[in-house]
């Protein structure tokens, strides 16, 4: 029988049931201790970036490459014919005709969920403006599966920008799904949008609402840090809040053994040098996961068994 | 007593009455009533019992179906959508939220990518609490209802 996730188009976390996520994780495992140069061997896949990235063109590139599949597409689409005024809809249904799957990223809210539409291949989300990053959260959960060794029941903080960041809320959805327990550290201006409180509500997922970094720190399994945007605020405001959601590595000592500090990065100043000597540090391993993480689901779309 | 009808009998068609005052003319463009081409009576700030003031469509020859009736139910939930047939009611349809609303309002996310392309706007709706939610297919942002169900 074919993996559930064989041809699928992979636009938002909400569409995964928990063993998908589960499949994906395990996936991203085995790849990352036994790499395969097979699994993609004769595939070409299309990396539509209309919108600019480093991390997760590169990550995803490497991984196609990585697996031995082939790779076309553009960086930056400004050089392409969306700039001549093409929709999306038919730039790709041409670039389905020729790819046996898409990665995409765009600037536009809903862009993938739409090219899933129009395409003939499975599409894969690499980011649709402010909306879903779904990789990201894949990649999240396996970095929590791999230093927790269980996705179940776990504490994690959130910290910093819990109002615009996707990966917050895309990892917040995933993880209820493992019974998992939240504390939300964030400035008020920055809170976690009432639509996810109202989603855990209505699931029996408990959360708290913290002003306190140092509070939670000696209470979570997990630390996942994000960065507080200066151009949020007006310059008096953002002095007044920086520093209180600034991790340091002397903040540490009150934290459980297997705590670990995750960022989807890139970091500015939320997490200051000093800790990344320290055995809580793993945004930077999380980083390298990624390309694991998308290996599994390409592995996964492209493959009937794995 | 004697009571003078405000808005003439309608032989067939649909009425739909008992609209909150100054919301008939916004679905009369929403549904594009006029393109119907039929005859069609519009009663604005009639007097009524219950309401205060209400206002009223009569459309000829025009049978509004079950989905239309409850996309209705959006913006007018207490209207009243009477299908006639030779002066007799035939049916009274009973308005419901639909499950979803196909191609008649635009997403108020001015971001999403719905607005440029060759698709039907779609949003999957839900009541909560006091307040109805529409979700975007497409940019996955939750509106109130308020905020969707306008004419823009």
């Amino acid at each position: 029988m074919a993996n559930p996730l064989y041809r699928k188009h992979i636009i938002s976390i909400p569409d995964f049931s928990r063993e998908e996520l589960e499949l994906v994780v395990e996936t991203a495992g085995k790849l990352k201790r036994n790499p395969r140069n097979d699994l993609l061997q004769g595939k070409l896949v299309g990396s539509c970036f209309f919108e600019p990235s480093t991390r997760t063109r590169l990550s995803f590139e490497t991984a196609v490459q990585r697996l031995g599949g082939d790779i076309i597409g553009f960086a930056d689409g400004g050089n392409t014919s969306a700039k001549k005024g093409e929709t999306l809809a038919d730039s790709i249904k041409i670039i389905s005709s020729y790819a046996d799957a898409v990665v995409m990223r765009h600037p536009k809210e809903g862009a993938a969920r739409l090219a899933s539409e129009f395409s003939s291949v499975p599409v894969i989300n690499g980011g649709d403006g402010s909306n879903q990053h779904p990789t990201q959260t894949l990649l999240d959960l396996f970095t929590i599966r791999e230093t927790q060794g269980t996705l179940e029941n776990l504490t994690i903080a959130f910290v910093g920008d819990l109002k615009y960041g996707r990966t917050v809320h895309s990892l917040t959805q995933a993880l209820s799904l493992f019974g998992a327990r939240f504390y939300f550290v964030a400035p008020e201006q920055l809170a976690m949008p009432e639509y996810i409180c109202e989603e855990l509500d209505e699931k029996g997922i408990e959360y708290t609402l913290v002003d306190s970094l140092d509070d939670v720190i000696p209470l979570v399994d997990i630390m996942y840090m994000t960065r507080v945007q200066r151009e949020r605020f007006d310059e008096a405001e953002f002095k007044k809040i920086q520093g209180q959601f600034v991790l340091r590595a002397d903040m540490l000592k009150t934290a459980r053994t297997n705590m670990k500090v995750m960022h989807p990065l890139p970091r500015v100043d939320e997490i200051t040098v000093d800790v990344d000597a320290t055995p809580h540090a793993y945004y930077f391993e999380q980083a390298k996961n990624g390309v694991y993480a998308r290996q599994a689901l390409l592995s996964l779309v492209l493959n009937e068994t794995v | 007593m004697q009571y003078t009808r405000t808005v003439e009998a309608l032989k067939q068609g649909t009425v739909i009455d008992h609209i909150p005052a100054g919301q008939g003319v916004n679905i009369l463009r929403l549904f594009k009533l006029a393109e119907t081409g039929e005859r069609i009576t519009v009663g604005l700030n009639l007097s009524s019992r219950h309401m205060g003031a209400k206002d009223i469509i009569k459309v000829e020859n025009v049978a509004l179906t079950e989905e239309q009736a409850n996309e209705l139910a959006l913006f007018a939930p207490k209207a009243t959508v009477n299908v006639i047939d030779n002066f007799e009611v035939v049916k009274k349809h009973k308005l419901e939220l639909p499950e979803s609303i196909e191609g008649i309002f635009a997403c108020p996310n001015s971001n999403c990518i719905s607005h440029a392309e060759p698709v039907k706007s779609f949003f999957s709706v839900r009541a909560q609490s006091k307040d109805v939610k529409m979700k975007c297919k497409y940019c996955e942002k939750v509106f109130s209802k308020d905020i969707v169900a306008v004419v823009r």
